[in-house]
C-alpha cells in the first residue's frame, strides 16, 4: 500500500478524532474567544470526563447517562477555577493551573488509583468506538459525532443569542461596559468556565470510549490542541464565516484538519514523540501572526511613533 | 436626589504613593440638576464619579441615590440606577458586538437576564428611530460591529445606551475630551438635548470652562478632593471665564490658576 493508500485508510480515524476533539475545541473557543480567558483547567477536566465516564460505564451505567455525568463533573471543575479566579482574586491562568493540578489526583482517585482503565466495546454498549470507524452504518462513530456536534452548535447558537448569552459575550468583550450595564461579570465568568469545562469533559468522555480506555494523561496539552483547532478554523474561515454557528463549525473543521495534517506528517515519518513540539510551534506562530501584522502595519503607517 | 456625605477615598494608603482623592466631600443634587464639574488634574473629579458608580469602594462616607443607600452595593447593582459615559470611547461599548446588540444590553440594565432572545425585532425598530435621532447614519448600520465605528459615533452610541433606560443619575466623565472639536460639539449638544428631554439628573465633568458655564444649571469646582466652589441658577448664568479663574484662585488658595484650566 502506497502513501496515499495508507493515508486514505487512516482518514476515517483522523476525522473521528477531529470531530470528538471538536467538542473540546468549542469549549476552548467559549473561554478563549468569548470570555477572553485562557483557561488551563481543560488539561485536567478532559481526563476527568474520560475517567468519570469509563468508571460509570464499567459499573453498568448507561453510556448516555455516563456522558451526562462527565459533563456535570466537568462543570464542577470549571466552577472550581471560576471561584478561585473571581472569589479569591487569583489570576485566571493560575486558577486554571491549580485546578488542573488538583484534578490529576482527583482523576487517579476516580480511576481507583490506576493510571488507566479499559472499557471494551465487546462488554459495554459504547456510544463511539474505534472499531467501527471504517464500517458503513449506524455504529460508525463519525455519524454520532456529527449529530452530537450539530445539536451542540445549535444549542450554543441559541444560548449566545439569549439575554444571558449576550451578557456573557459582553463580559468577555468589555467587562467595564458590562458592569456599567448592570451585568455581573464575576458570575458570568464562572458560568462560561463551567459551560466550557463541561464540554471539554464530555469530549474526554467520548474520546475515552472511542479509544477504549481512559488515561490519566489523556488531557496533557489539550489546551494547545484546542487552541490549534480554534486558530486553524479562524485563519481559514474568518473571512467567509461571520455567523456564530458557522464560526463554531469552523472550529470543528479546524480540529478535523489538525488531525488530518497530523496523520500526514506522521506518515511522512515524523517521530510521534516530536508531535507536541510541532503542535506548540504551530500554535505559537499562528498566535503571533496578528501581533506581527499589527507591528508591520503600524510601521508602514506612522513610522515616527517609535519615540513614545 | 443624590446625597453624598463625607466621602473619603485614599489610593495606596500607607505607602509613599498615598493619594487622597476624595477628602470629606459632601454634595447634594436635586432631581433634574444638570451639574458641570471642573477642577485641575488630580482634583478628584473622576474619582468622584467612579466612587458613585462603585468602581471601587469608598473609605468612609455614604452615597444615597433616590432614597437607596448604594454605598456598599457592587458596581453592577448600582448600574440599575445609573447611566455612564466615559472619557475613553473604547470603554462604553462592546466592540465585537453589533450596534443593536449593544443597545439591547443597555435596554436590560437592572433587569434579570434570562433565556429570552437578546434582541427582539420590535426593539430593533425602536433603536432604528433612536439612532436616526442622533443624525449619524447609524440607523442603517445596526448590524455593524461597534469596533468599526469612529470615536464620536461610539460616544454618541454610549450616550444613547446610558439614557435608553432613564437613569436616576447620568454620569458623564469628560465624555467629549477624546474627540475632535466638531464631533465634541455635536456629542455635547446631543447630551444636552437628551438630558433636557428626559429631565435627567446629571453630573458632567469637563475640562472646558466655557462648556462648564454654558451647560447645566449648576457648576461645581473641585480641588484636592473636595468641592471648593458651588454656583447655581442666576449666578451661574452670569459667570464668565475670568470670573471663574479668579474665584478658583481665591477658593483653592493658589495664586496661579491651573494651567489645564486656563488652556481650555
Amino acid at each position: 500500500m502506497g502513501f496515499f493508500g495508507s493515508l486514505i485508510n487512516a482518514l476515517p480515524g483522523a476525522v473521528t478524532q477531529g470531530l470528538l476533539w471538536g467538542v473540546m475545541a468549542i469549549g476552548v473557543y467559549i473561554t478563549f474567544r468569548i470570555l477572553d480567558v485562557a483557561d488551563l483547567t481543560v488539561d485536567g477536566s478532559l481526563a476527568t470526563g474520560g475517567a468519570c465516564c469509563v468508571m460509570l460505564i464499567r459499573s453498568g451505567v448507561n453510556p448516555w447517562l455516563a456522558l451526562l455525568c462527565a459533563f456535570a463533573v466537568g462543570m464542577l471543575a470549571g466552577l472550581c477555577t471560576g471561584m478561585l479566579h473571581t472569589r479569591c482574586g487569583i489570576p485566571a491562568i493560575l486558577s486554571g493551573i491549580l485546578t488542573q493540578l488538583a484534578l490529576y489526583s482527583v482523576n487517579l482517585r476516580i480511576m481507583q488509583g490506576k493510571a488507566n482503565q479499559p472499557v471494551g466495546v465487546d462488554k459495554y454498549p459504547l456510544l463511539v468506538s474505534q472499531r467501527f470507524v471504517r464500517e458503513m452504518g449506524l455504529r460508525n462513530p463519525i455519524l454520532l459525532a456529527a449529530i452530537l456536534l450539530v445539536i451542540l452548535i445549535g444549542f450554543l447558537y441559541w444560548f449566545f443569542g439569549t439575554e444571558r448569552g449576550c451578557s456573557l459575550r459582553a463580559t468577555g468583550a468589555n467587562p467595564n461596559m458590562a458592569r456599567a450595564q448592570g451585568i455581573n461579570t464575576r458570575s458570568n465568568t464562572v458560568l462560561g468556565l463551567m459551560l466550557s469545562n463541561g464540554l471539554v469533559a464530555a469530549s474526554g468522555a467520548l474520546l475515552a470510549q472511542y479509544q477504549g480506555s481512559s488515561d490519566v494523561n489523556m488531557g496533557r496539552g489539550a489546551i494547545v490542541i484546542g487552541l490549534a483547532a480554534v486558530i486553524i478554523g479562524e485563519v481559514l474561515f474568518s473571512k467567509v464565516f461571520r455567523n456564530f454557528a458557522l464560526k463554531l463549525t469552523a472550529v470543528v473543521i479546524g480540529a478535523v484538519l489538525y488531525y488530518i495534517v497530523l496523520q500526514i506528517v506522521l506518515q511522512l515519518g515524523l517521530n510521534t514523540n516530536d508531535l507536541k513540539l510541532l503542535t506548540a510551534v504551530i500554535v505559537a506562530v499562528f498566535l503571533a501572526i496578528p501581533y506581527w501584522k499589527d507591528k508591520v502595519f503600524r510601521k508602514k503607517q506612522g513610522g515616527g511613533k517609535t519615540h513614545a | 436626589m443624590l446625597e453624598l456625605k463625607e466621602l473619603c477615598k485614599t489610593f495606596h494608603p500607607g505607602t509613599v504613593n498615598a493619594k487622597t482623592a476624595l477628602n470629606h466631600l459632601s454634595l447634594t443634587l436635586e432631581d433634574g440638576d444638570f451639574v458641570t464639574v471642573i477642577g485641575g488634574n488630580g482634583a478628584g473629579k473622576s474619582t468622584l464619579l467612579n466612587a458613585i458608580a462603585g468602581v471601587f469602594p469608598v473609605d468612609s462616607g455614604s452615597i444615597v441615590l433616590d432614597g437607596e443607600d448604594m454605598t456598599d452595593l457592587p458596581e453592577h447593582k448600582r448600574a440599575a440606577l445609573l447611566g455612564r459615559v466615559f472619557q475613553d470611547p473604547q470603554m462604553g461599548t462592546a466592540p465585537t458586538m453589533q450596534i443593536d446588540e449593544n443597545l439591547a444590553l443597555a435596554a436590560r440594565r437592572g433587569q434579570r437576564r434570562g433565556l429570552k432572545w437578546g434582541v427582539t425585532r420590535a426593539e430593533r425598530e425602536k433603536y432604528r428611530t433612536l439612532l436616526a435621532d442622533l443624525g449619524l447614519g447609524l440607523e442603517d448600520r445596526m448590524s455593524t460591529k461597534v469596533g468599526l465605528l469612529s470615536g464620536g459615533q461610539r460616544q454618541a452610541l454610549t450616550l444613547l445606551m446610558a439614557t435608553l433606560k432613564k437613569p436616576k443619575l447620568l454620569l458623564l466623565d469628560e465624555h467629549t475630551a477624546a474627540l475632535d472639536p466638531k464631533t465634541a460639539m455635536k456629542v455635547l449638544e446631543t447630551s444636552q438635548r437628551i438630558v433636557e428631554r428626559d429631565g435627567l439628573t446629571t453630573l458632567m465633568i469637563t475640562h472646558n470652562m466655557k462648556d462648564a458655564i454654558a451647560y447645566g444649571n449648576r457648576l461645581i469646582m473641585m480641588d484636592a478632593g473636595t468641592v471648593v466652589l458651588d454656583v447655581k441658577g442666576e449666578e451661574k448664568q452670569q459667570l464668565t471665564v475670568p470670573d471663574l479663574i479668579r474665584r478658583f484662585s481665591a477658593a483653592s488658595g493658589k495664586d496661579e490658576a491651573n494651567d489645564k484650566l486656563l488652556l481650555s
